[in-house]
């Protein structure tokens, strides 16, 4: 260790390559996203149980009348196969990150440096979120491919609803990760959200074939928007009204969650 | 701002901490820091160093008072802080699964004007642990890490929390060698730490901290100054301390006896140790465990504690005015 060349005062004068926003969130990405390929736990649960699961939603599927609800398999399945990816690739991986994070200081000692709050968010979540939208991309193509599915018939209904999706998750393993003391609870927080989609947003039983009064409630889950809109995007047959009041639903959620960051979320743990 | 003709950078008035239970880690102090100096915060575990430092470096918002740290509110204006200052947390606060030479380019990403990350890694000794992931890393290896991402942009202002904490006697001081270079080309440094001896070697100022207060402030040789020096001795069986000559008239202003075991203070250790020395030589008693020791930090350090601890050992130490 040599201490003789510091050479401080000259480098220092003038602040030749000032950070911005994106570069500094592109620096912290690029580190979570080399720490995601390490997480076991997080590639499981972020790219096989997407890929694995629809397999399951395609063999429910067929003992569902789908034509009463004007569905096919494909439009069945591919919105659940982006459901899932959004609650395990995005969602509950994102609120292991944050908790972990949290954990080791690291959080803490982002806050020390230039980066704002908001950018550290958004950095460490970017990795998690591209991988959900990859996938998200992939299994459209798969399902096109093995599902026979056509052609979406209003694609911006789908682009929207999945990039609602994306934020949105983003915010709620945010919040969630605020509720969450350890590691390993953060395998536990997660849960309640990821079996209330499951059984709530249309995923594996489209809304269209549950009783008037539980489906409107169960318009009101987060995911549920997000499924109407892919959905809709294939089938075309959502109404305006009806693919406003997804969108509304979504950025509700998403408003929700960014109160409860706010309100909540840690950036160290507890003493 | 100027003060003596020295630039203020870091400015500390009545700051108070109170964490969310109602403990209160910082009760009303005030510092300043001049450019170019470095500032220790010594103190005993819980003495409220790192809260008052966290405060500095804007993690959190006050409970009361005011910091300035380059005139800037560290905490509402960070932005215009941050790119200025580098901090060392007390305890590391990187990915654990990341590689050293990963961990320094994430921060070189963040920090504006960054020297080469190498650079930095080789100021500390890590240039051949580029590859090693932070997890394999010893205590000690983690602090020169952290030390060495502090200095990454050339702050002008350096937190440095326990730097040598979990440190061996030669990183310890291959640390100090750094620190004292950094300030030889202006930084300053504000560091907190529980040796004694580090705040002595590297500080040009410092304050002690107890109980969340700061109980003595200045150049390590005006806080030694307040303390007296010691005399300790044993006397033999059969000698009392009302054997000794007029304690007075040596220049002794306090003692204490435990057992047979004779403590004094005084302001004049030659001439109370000679007068003792003289006498001990007169009467042939022979002084064992004679230790003869002029004020130092360590005293000043244990004076502030003891004192405000109040009278917890005066059931096995007896102490009287001479």
């Amino acid at each position: 260790m040599s201490a003789t060349n510091t050479e401080a005062p000259a480098a220092r004068a003038p602040k030749a390559a000032a950070t911005t926003p994106v570069s500094r969130m592109a620096a912290l990405a690029r580190a979570e996203l080399t720490l995601l390929g390490r997480s076991k736990g997080a590639l499981v649960a972020g790219l096989f149980v997407p890929l694995v699961l629809p397999v399951s939603v395609r063999s429910a599927a067929e003992e569902m009348d789908l034509a009463e609800a004007g569905l096919t398999i494909g439009t069945l399945v591919l919105p659940a196969a982006i459901g899932f990816s959004l609650l395990f690739a995005v969602y509950s991986t994102l609120v292991g990150v944050f908790v972990v994070r949290r954990e080791e200081l690291v959080l803490k000692r982002l806050r020390t440096g230039e980066l704002r709050d908001t950018e550290i968010l958004a950095g460490s979540a970017m990795p998690a979120a591209a991988t959900g939208l990859l996938q998200c991309l992939l299994l459209t193509a798969g399902c096109a491919v093995l599902l026979d599915l056509s052609a979406p018939s209003a694609p911006h209904l789908a682009v929207l609803g999945l990039l609602l999706g994306l934020v949105m998750c983003a915010a709620l393993a945010a919040a969630t990760s605020g509720f969450t003391r350890t590691g390993e609870s953060a395998q536990v927080t997660p849960m309640p959200l990821l079996l209330v989609s499951m059984i709530g947003s249309g995923m594996f039983v489209p809304l269209e074939l549950l009783p008037d009064k539980v489906a409107s409630v169960c318009e009101l889950l987060p995911l549920t928007p997000v499924v109407t809109l892919v959905r809709g995007g294939w089938t075309g047959d959502l109404s305006a009204y009806e693919a406003l009041g997804a969108v509304a639903t979504a950025v509700a959620w998403t408003a929700v969650a960014v109160f409860a960051v706010r309100r909540w979320f840690r950036w160290e743990p507890r003493r | 701002m100027e003060a003596n003709g020295h630039e203020h950078v870091i400015e500390v008035t009545d700051l108070r901490r109170v964490y969310g239970g109602g403990f209160e880690a910082v009760r009303g102090i005030s510092f300043s820091v001049r450019r170019g100096e470095i500032f220790a915060l010594l103190g005993t575990n819980g003495a409220g160093k790192t809260s008052t430092v966290e405060l500095l470096e804007g993690l959190a918002a006050p409970a009361g008072g005011r910091v300035r740290v380059l005139g800037h509110d560290p905490y509402t204006d960070r932005a215009a802080v941050r790119p200025r200052t580098g901090v060392m947390l007390q305890e590391g606060g990187f990915p654990s699964e990341l590689t050293v030479a990963e961990t320094a380019r994430m921060w070189a990403g963040c920090v504006s004007g960054a020297r080469p990350p190498a650079e930095v890694l080789a100021l500390v000794g890590l240039e051949s642990k580029g590859d090693v992931r932070v997890k394999q890393l010893s205590g000690g290896q983690r602090r020169r890490l952290d030390l060495a991402l502090a200095l990454l942009g050339d702050p002008e202002v350096l937190f440095l929390d326990e730097p040598t904490t979990g440190l061996d006697a030669e990183g310890r001081r291959d640390t100090w060698e750094l620190v004292s270079a950094l300030r030889a080309a202006g930084t300053t440094v504000l560091l907190t730490t529980h040796y004694l001896e580090e705040a002595e070697q590297l500080a040009d100022r410092l304050a002690i901290m107890h109980d969340g207060r700061i109980a003595a402030t200045g150049t390590p040789a005006e806080v030694t100054a307040t303390q007296p020096s010691r005399i300790t001795f044993e006397l033999p069986e059969g000698y009392f301390v009302g054997d000794l000559p007029p304690l007075a008239e040596l220049g002794v202003t306090g003692h204490e006896t435990d057992g047979r075991i004779i403590r004094l203070r005084t302001r004049e250790l030659q001439r109370a140790a000679t007068g003792l020395l003289v006498w001990a030589e007169r009467t042939g008693v022979e002084l064992r465990r004679l230790d003869v020791r002029s004020a130092s930090l360590e005293e000043a350090f244990l004076g502030i504690a003891k004192a405000v601890s109040g009278g917890k050992t005066a059931q096995t130490t007896k102490e009287y005015a001479a």
